[in-house]
């Protein structure tokens, strides 16, 4: 077992490599997810019926679909539009479609439990439409959700572990082909483990940290 | 797409949920166990479990499956992949359900555990009679919740060779050459299989509150 570590530790820059991947990948998903997951929410409280609707069933869907389908979806369907990406292009894409539903739906959720009156206030000072949307609603909006928002990240990231299964060269994949290739399976996959924990703890900790700061504003 | 390939992913979508099925049998009554555990502050096990549930809710599925089925033989334990797969899921979703127990046993009204010390039940009268049926409902909700994000984990298991309905999807895309219409059916079963869940939730809830609704039999003898 001492070996096995021995060997992964030896390759370290392969695991390195493996974690910036993973990072990389799921930080610029979330940021991505979370930009249109703004989007897809504001359809969703829309008041027009056939765009809040249509909005709804799209949500829906996504919501009822395991992550590793969608991925093939987007990497082995999408080609028979013509629309061809690399691996690690296609995995991006579809963590951030996929996720964009579930950020919209808890932004929604946060955005129903806001007061009424803070959205009177906003139209009688003359906010309307998209100044309303972004002056008014977003902050409290956000502020509210940011634990659910942590906790959708941290499902980013252990979401980002399928795309393994299409060869994009994350964490589970770099510790995979050490296991291969030095069959070290306990310390490859230990090693992974406890890196996937130790960045949900800085997650975590991020969430608090931010949260303490929205406290503190409020 | 032929009536044999369809067959083919509806045989996956049985594969998949035979195994999340044995992952809630087995891993909604561990969540429960490692919930009383952490509950009752048991020395030792409680802070292993407290970790336990820390890990695994770090831990993706795919490289928990790896893990298992690889790490184990080397020590000397054989097995199979769907025993892996089960014991994959199960281990997965046991820590997700130990925190929803747990928040239901540190909600539960103090007066109702001090009437039942006070009418002299033990322990194990106690919370059989008396916590379990009142947390279990109020769990059901996100058990159910939990459920269905276990269902869309189970591709996982693809790592280790067992043919569910994404694999199966994929490789009669991959034998037709035409991948878009095998992974929509099974964006379709999936939706199913998730919506019977819910729906099985909404109506045990319905009978609960029309159960809750009519006169309790007690007040009569009043």
């Amino acid at each position: 077992m001492i070996r096995g570590f021995a060997i992964t530790w030896a390759h370290r820059d392969q695991m390195l490599d493996g974690l910036i991947n993973t990072v990389w990948l799921s930080l610029s998903a979330a940021a991505l997810a979370f930009a249109l997951g703004c989007a897809l929410a504001a359809a969703l409280m829309s008041r027009a019926r056939p765009m809040a609707i249509s909005a709804r069933y799209l949500v829906d869907t996504m919501r009822c679909v395991p992550f590793l389908l969608f991925a093939y979806l987007v990497y082995y369907g999408l080609p028979s539009f013509g629309i061809r990406f690399t691996s690690w292009m296609a995995g991006l894409v579809a963590l951030t479609l996929y996720n964009a539903a579930y950020m919209a739906e808890l932004l929604r959720a946060a955005w129903t439990a806001l007061p009424r009156e803070l959205i009177e206030a906003g139209h009688a000072f003359g906010f309307a439409g998209f100044s309303l949307f972004r002056r008014i609603v977003l902050p409290p909006v956000i502020l509210a959700a940011i634990p659910m928002i942590g906790n959708q990240l941290i499902q980013i990231i252990k979401d980002s572990a399928f795309l393994t299964i299409i060869t994009v060269p994350e964490l589970t994949h770099q510790a995979s082909s050490i296991q291969a290739t030095y069959f070290v399976p306990f310390a490859a996959f230990v090693t992974a483990v406890l890196l996937y924990w130790g960045l949900c703890m800085v997650v975590e900790a991020a969430v608090a940290g931010v949260g303490r700061m929205a406290e503190a504003r409020r | 797409m032929s009536l044999l390939d369809f067959l083919a992913i509806l045989q996956g979508a049985g594969a998949t949920v035979g195994l999340s099925l044995s992952g809630i049998a087995l891993g909604v009554p561990l969540g429960l166990a490692l919930a009383l555990a952490r509950w009752g502050r048991v020395p030792i096990v409680a802070p292993i479990v407290a970790t336990y549930v820390s890990v695994m809710r770090a831990t993706p599925a795919v490289t928990l499956a790896l893990l298992i089925f690889f790490a184990l033989p080397n020590a000397g334990i054989e097995m199979d992949p769907v025993p892996t797969a089960i014991l994959t899921l199960t281990l997965n979703t046991a820590a997700f359900n130990c925190e929803i127990w747990r928040a239901a046993l540190l909600d539960f009204p103090r007066d109702q555990f001090d009437a039942s010390v006070a009418f002299g039940m033990g322990s194990r009268l106690r919370f059989l009679r008396i916590i379990l049926p009142q947390i279990a409902r109020g769990c059901l909700p996100a058990l159910v919740n939990e459920m269905s994000l276990l269902i869309k984990a189970s591709p996982a298991v693809a790592v280790l060779g067992i043919v569910d309905a994404t694999r199966a999807a994929v490789r009669v895309g991959a034998e037709t050459y035409r991948p878009l219409p095998p992974l929509l059916v099974a964006l379709v079963i999936y939706a199913i299989i998730v919506a019977v869940f819910i729906v099985a939730q909404r109506s045990f809830e319905r009978n609960r509150s029309a159960a809750a609704a009519s006169p309790a039999p007690l007040a009569a003898t009043a």
